[in-house]
Order: structure tokens, then C-alpha cells, then sequence
């Protein structure tokens, strides 16, 4: 249809005109074709087979101008920069719903989650980290959100899905998904962290990687119902104060949670940055707890159950607990303390040029908003307080920036977040100070990033 | 029995406030059911998934089993992982041993030294384990294992027979090992802006240490410790 814009164009293209288009739009497919297959004999013969069998030539007019730049890459990629007129200028791309539903740029193929196969036994109970030296803003994307499973990612079909609500209620109910989505929704933007993030380096400093170092921590727009909503409709009784979440999985993973919390500001989501939850992410339905430990955020969820006391199940014993140098353990410790860190530079992102560079960071807190973040470029010496981005929301991620002139000179890079309770994230040594070196869960310390003369960054940590 | 944080919690505080209160007396007459989707549970849906067992034996179910019983069953079904002492192949975890270690410079937290509630191991085997099949085990395996796993760790003799009335009562190492309340924060900074120290020294540093997987190109698998 022609480009259309005073007011009495026609409403839309008449019959004969649509027919003559398409007439041309075939016209130009044939002379794109025998242009690229001309192009092709140009090609070396195992070359041009493979370019035939392709079969991009002749899977539309769209397809031969891609077709087309991969004949002659380098000749092409000469013209692409002023004042050459690059190749995708010169032809055209393939239509809507190539991709029905879409995907990255392959230009951003390393940007995808890893693991450390070291970490653990195998890939069924295992982590997967999120690449947050590429992550802009401070949403994660559905498909980079990290993994924790204990039972391998379990394939739900959500119609024969229920979630189960009884114990101490007066109506105990079982909601189909759709149920679940006829109640009021709500939406809230909530990072979730392990709270193993960054555990490998209580001993000392192990991995040079921002993703491996503190990737156990995503942030997204949960919607669902509110908790609260749940156990109102089905009416807890006088005597209960303790809620269980168990997930569908083969791990059947439970966690107790505090009446308290669960009438507060949990919700039982069904939703991720707009669309239906991921499978890893718990499809088709987890809870959230806003600024708890992410292991309380149940995912697949099954059951929830109202008791008089806590069941002490093993992810609050055997595991969640924090060691102390004197043997004993704190359990309980549900909430994520106050923590930051520089994005950017970090080993992935290393200096390519002296001047002036934008130091970025991520900060956040389980017990509200992030007030003030102070970055130092001298190991703590001396501070800047760096700009908050907004939005600054409470227990969601927050993104933090501060211009910085490198001379090229040796710098130690640190962050330090103060949330709105006051709470002023710790170094390293006084929260080992306190905590020894075996709790292995909520290292939320300040994190050292070395910047070497030539720009490169490595993970240490200060005496 | 736990303590919540001075969160800032805003107008969510009070409403939650009124919900704590008005729930059990007269709201929750008026307002369950409001909606009324779903179907409710019957009493037999619920006995099938309310699987979970706390520490007072609430949730154990009728069955019994001994401590030859899980031995048969543990090395058919658990030893290859786990070890048959216990002691864990590779990277599975070990369920037995490490007593006294908590406070030493490298702990072993397993069953006997570690576990506050032997509830928690019929709980955790009967949800999940073993690995690869979870939730096949009888109840009767289950005890029996659950009895095994406590006579490796020498909480219970050769001649013990786990039940729902025995297994409330045994009394794990560890039991008094843990506080339940957040002691937290228990460490917080200042903050200082000029001057803050005299001296920066690197105690440690990543560089060199073999340890991180690549973070380019595709997954790797190389590094294994
Ligand atoms: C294929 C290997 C495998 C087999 C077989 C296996 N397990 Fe496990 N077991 C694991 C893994 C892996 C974990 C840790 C899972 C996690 O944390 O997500 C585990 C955890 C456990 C734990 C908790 C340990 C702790 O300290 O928290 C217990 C108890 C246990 N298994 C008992 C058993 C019993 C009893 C059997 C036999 C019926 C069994 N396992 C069979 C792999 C195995």
C-alpha cells in the first residue's frame, strides 16, 4: 500500500491496485533472485551449494537481500560505515512473525545465564547466573532470569495444575489457574536473590566475575493475587500463625512463613514482566516474597497450608541456616540485607580508554527503598555519593551511577548502599568478623573490584 | 519464636494490622468465601498432599520400620550417592559423620551433626528422595531408612523401630544448636566520607585462580575444581 498521509488519501488500496503491487513485489523477488544467484556463481562451488541449499534465495523477495550480504560479507562490510551505505539499507529484512515470538539480536548470543559446573553435583539441583554485566535499567529479561532448581524444571500443563489452600481455615479450597486469575490482580516490581549469592568467596576472593559473584539476584514485575486476598477467602482460624508453601516439583520444595509476612506484601503470581511466568521461574504459579530469601519464593506452587507452629522442614535446617564461628546457627533469617555492586567496569567490562567513564552499579534492600549508594575509586578511603536512577522502589533493584575520569592510573573500585532503615552495607572484614567464614548464606559485603593500568578488572578483597 | 524487622512497611502496616486482628473474630465469618471460585477440599484430596511432618510428629502416618529394614533399602537406593557410611560420592552430600565440627575451620553439617529434628529426615526422603524417584518410597521404607540413616549417625542403636510414636522422640546432637530469631542486622557500617582509612592492603585476589568458567562464547563445561 502506498505511503499514506494527507486526509484524502483513500482509506486503503483498491482491489486492482493491491493485485498490481503484489504483481511487482513478485517482479522484484525475480530480479532479486537472479541477481543473488548470479551473485552465487561468483562463489566458490562448495560455497555456492551451500548458499543454494540454503534455499534463503527462494524463500521470498524478503529473504534475498539478506541472502545477498552474506555473498559478498566483506565487500560489503567496507560500505557500511560513513560515508558508505550499509547492506541493510539496500534490501530488505524479513516480515512480521518471522519470529512469532521474538528473540535477541544473534549479535547478542553471549548473553544468556551460565553456570559453574564445579558448583555442584549436577545440573538437576543446581544455579544458573544472571549476566548482569549486560543488563541495562533494571528489569531482568524472562529469559535471563537466574535458575535455582532442586528437582530439574518440571513441565506443568496448567490446566491440570491446582493450588491446594487448607490446614487451619475455615473453607480449605482448591483453585483451578483460572480461579486463581479471577480474583484482583496486582503487580509489583521485586528483585529476588539466593541468598548464597556471592557465598564461594566468604573464604576469600575465588571467581573474576561479576555474573558468577553476584548473578544469583534478578528483578522483575510480578502480577498476580495478593496472599492476603487468598487466606481472607478462605478464613484463618483464630489459632493460626504460620503458613507452608511446597512447590509441584520432585523436590517438592516448603518453606514455613510467618502469618505475619504472608498477610503483608506476598503475592501468589502468575505473571512476569507482562507475560505468563517462565517454567524456570515456576509456571504456572509461585509465590513472591518481597525482599526474603529466594528460596521462600515457592515456585510451582501446589500448597499452601495455615498451622499453629513452623514445620521445620529442610530448607530451614539443613539448609537457609547461618553458621557461626562458635558452632551455633542462626535460622530464620529470612530478610536480604542492604547490598551493591559496580556493573560497570567489572571483570566482564574491563576500561578500553582513559577519560571520563560512567561508574554503574546495582543496589538493593529486603527491608524497603535504597536511600543513598557511595562509590570509591581509592578502596574505601575516600567516598562520592553517586546518582540514584529512577524509579527507586522498595525491594526491587535500583540503579545507581557516577561519572568518573580515569587516567589510567591503578584504581579499587567499591560500592556501599544505605537503605531507608539506615542500614549501611558492611566490608567484608567486619561482616567476617562477626560471621566467620562457614555461614555460607548472606554475604552481602562490600565488593572490591581491582582496576589494573591497562583497564582490565579483577575481583579482590581487602585486608 | 521469630522476630520480624522494623520494615517499612507503610499503609500495608495497618492494613495488615486490621486483617491480624479482624481475621479471627468477626471477619473471617463475613469475608471467607466472598468470592466463592474454586472447589472446596475434600478431606481425602487433602490427606493425599498434606505430606508435610513437623517436629511434634504432626503429619506422620501409621507404618513402622527397622534399622536392618533400611539397610537393605539404602544400599539398593541410596548408597550410590550417598555413600554406604554416609559419607557422599563426589559432590552428593554426606549424611553421616562431621560431629564436633561446627566450629572447627571446615564443619561438616550432615543428619548427625548438623539436623536439629529427625522429623525433618522422614519429611525430606519421603518428599524427594531418592533423587531420581521421588516420592516412590512406602511409608514403611521411609521409616526404615529414616531409622538407617539415624543409626549411621549412632543417634539410635541396631534394635530401633521407627514409628510415629518413637520418631517425635529422639533427640538429634543439634537439637539446641540453633537460635530462631533473626539476630540481625548484626553488623552495620558507618558511613564516613573523607579519610576513612590509613592503610588499603589486598589480602586476596581472583587473578590467576582457574576458578571462573568463561563468560564468553558458548556454555562451558570445562572447569570442574
Ligand atoms: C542420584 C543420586 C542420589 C540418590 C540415589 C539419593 N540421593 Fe539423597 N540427595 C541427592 C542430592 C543431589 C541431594 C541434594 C538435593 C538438593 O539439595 O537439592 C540429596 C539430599 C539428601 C538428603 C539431605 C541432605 C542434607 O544434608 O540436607 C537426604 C537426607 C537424602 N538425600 C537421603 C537419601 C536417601 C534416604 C536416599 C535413598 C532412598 C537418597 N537420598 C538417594 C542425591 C541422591
Amino acid at each position: 500500500m502506498p505511503h499514506c498521509v494527507s486526509a484524502d488519501c483513500p482509506e486503503r488500496a483498491s482491489k486492482e491496485e493491491e493485485t498490481n503491487m503484489f504483481g511487482k513485489l513478485r517482479q522484484l523477488h525475480r530480479d532479486l533472485t537472479k541477481i543473488a544467484l548470479a551473485e552465487s556463481d561468483r562463489l566458490p562451488a562448495a560455497e555456492r551449494r551451500r548458499f543454494l541449499r540454503s534455499g534463503l534465495f527462494t524463500a521470498g523477495g524478503a529473504m534475498v537481500g539478506g541472502a545477498l550480504a552474506g555473498v559478498a560479507p566483506k565487500a560489503l562490510a567496507a560500505t557500511q560505515y560513513p560515508p558508505g551505505i550499509p547492506p541493510w539499507t539496500r534490501s530488505l529484512g524479513p516480515g512480521v512473525v518471522t519470529d512469532p515470538y521474538g528473540l535477541p539480536s544473534p549479535f547478542e548470543k553471549e548473553v544468556i545465564r551460565r553456570n559453574v559446573p564445579w558448583l555442584t553435583a549436577d545440573k538437576i539441583s543446581s544455579i544458573s547466573f544472571t549476566p548482569l554485566q549486560h543488563l541495562k535499567g533494571i528489569i531482568t529479561p524472562n529469559g535471563l532470569f537466574f535458575e535455582r532448581h532442586h528437582a530439574g524444571r518440571p513441565e506443568i500443563d496448567p490446566q491440570q495444575h491446582r493450588l491446594m489452600i487448607h490446614g487451619l481455615v475455615e473453607r480449605p479450597i482448591i483453585l483451578s489457574m483460572e480461579d486463581l486469575q479471577r480474583f484482583p490482580s496486582v503487580s509489583q516490581i521485586n528483585f529476588i536473590e539466593c541468598p548464597a549469592n556471592g557465598g564461594m568467596e566468604w573464604r576469600g576472593a575465588q571467581l573474576n566475575s561479576l555474573q558468577f559473584l553476584h548473578g544469583m539476584v534478578s528483578c522483575a514485575e510480578w502480577t498476580g493475587v495478593r496472599l492476603s486476598t487468598l487466606l481472607q477467602e478462605v478464613g484463618i482460624k483464630t489459632e493460626g500463625k504460620w503458613l507452608l508453601a511446597e512447590g509441584a516439583d520432585g523436590a517438592a520444595m516448603t518453606r514455613s512463613i510467618p502469618l505475619e509476612k504472608a498477610l503483608d506484601d506476598v503475592i501468589v503470581a502468575y505473571a512476569q514482566n507482562g507475560e505468563a511466568l517462565r517454567r524456570e521461574q515456576g509456571y504456572p504459579v509461585r509465590l513472591v516474597v518481597p525482599g526474603w530469601e529466594g528460596n521462600t519464593h515457592v515456585k510451582w506452587l501446589r500448597r499452601l497450608e495455615v498451622g499453629d507452629k513452623p514445620w521445620m522442614q529442610r530448607e530451614e535446617t539443613s539448609k537457609y541456616t547461618d553458621l557461626m564461628p562458635d558452632g551455633t546457627a542462626h535460622g530464620f533469617t529470612w530478610v536480604m540485607d542492604a547490598k551493591s555492586v559496580i556493573t560497570s567496569p567489572c571483570p566482564e567490562m574491563p576500561l578500553q580508554d582513559k577519560g571520563i567513564h560512567q561508574i554503574e552499579g546495582l543496589a538493593w534492600s529486603g527491608r524497603g527503598k535504597v536511600k543513598t549508594v557511595d562509590v570509591s575509586v581509592d578502596g574505601g578511603r575516600n567516598w562520592q555519593q553517586a546518582q540514584l536512577r529512577e524509579p527507586v522502589m522498595s525491594k526491587s533493584l535500583t540503579r545507581f551511577a557516577l561519572e568518573w575520569k580515569w587516567e589510567g592510573n591503578p584504581a579499587l573500585l567499591q560500592s556501599r548502599v544505605i537503605d531507608e532503615t539506615g542500614y549501611v552495607q558492611p566490608t567484608l572484614a567486619q561482616l567476617r568478623q562477626v560471621r566467620g567464614s562457614n555461614s555460607i548464606y548472606h554475604k552481602n559485603s562490600i565488593q572490591t573490584w581491582q582496576v589494573n593500568a591497562d583497564g582490565s578488572v579483577v575481583n579482590v578483597q581487602l585486608a | 519464636m521469630f522476630n520480624l524487622h522494623k520494615t517499612p512497611r507503610l499503609f500495608a502496616g495497618t492494613w495488615c494490622g486490621i486483617l491480624l486482628a479482624s481475621i479471627p473474630l468477626v471477619g473471617a465469618a463475613e469475608q471467607a468465601g466472598h468470592y466463592g471460585y474454586g472447589e472446596s477440599a475434600t478431606d481425602e484430596q487433602i490427606a493425599a498432599w498434606d505430606i508435610d511432618i513437623r517436629p511434634d510428629g504432626m503429619g506422620l502416618p501409621e507404618g513402622s520400620g527397622t534399622v536392618d529394614e533400611g539397610m537393605s533399602v539404602y544400599e539398593a537406593q541410596c548408597a550410590s550417592c550417598h555413600g554406604a557410611f554416609g559419607e557422599g560420592m563426589e559432590r552428593y552430600p554426606k549424611l553421616a559423620g562431621g560431629d564436633d565440627s561446627l566450629a572447627e575451620d571446615r564443619p561438616e553439617k550432615t543428619v548427625g551433626s548438623y539436623w536439629p529434628y529427625a522429623s525433618t529426615l522422614w519429611d525430606y526422603i519421603h518428599r524427594t528422595m531418592p533423587f531420581f524417584a521421588p516420592q516412590s518410597l512406602s511409608d514403611d521404607q521411609v521409616y526404615a531408612l529414616t531409622a538407617y540413616v539415624l543409626n549411621l549417625n549412632y543417634i539410635v542403636d541396631g534394635d530401633f523401630v521407627a514409628n510415629r510414636e518413637t520418631l517425635p522422640k529422639v533427640v538429634m546432637p543439634n537439637q539446641d544448636g540453633f537460635t530462631w530469631e533473626d539476630p540481625r542486622p548484626v553488623v552495620s557500617n558507618e558511613r564516613c566520607m573523607k579519610d576513612c582509612k590509613d592503610e588499603v592492603n589486598v589480602a586476596d585476589s581472583a587473578a590467576g585462580k582457574d576458578l571462573t568458567p568463561s563468560t564468553t562464547g558458548p556454555l562451558d563445561e570445562g572447569i570442574m575444581e
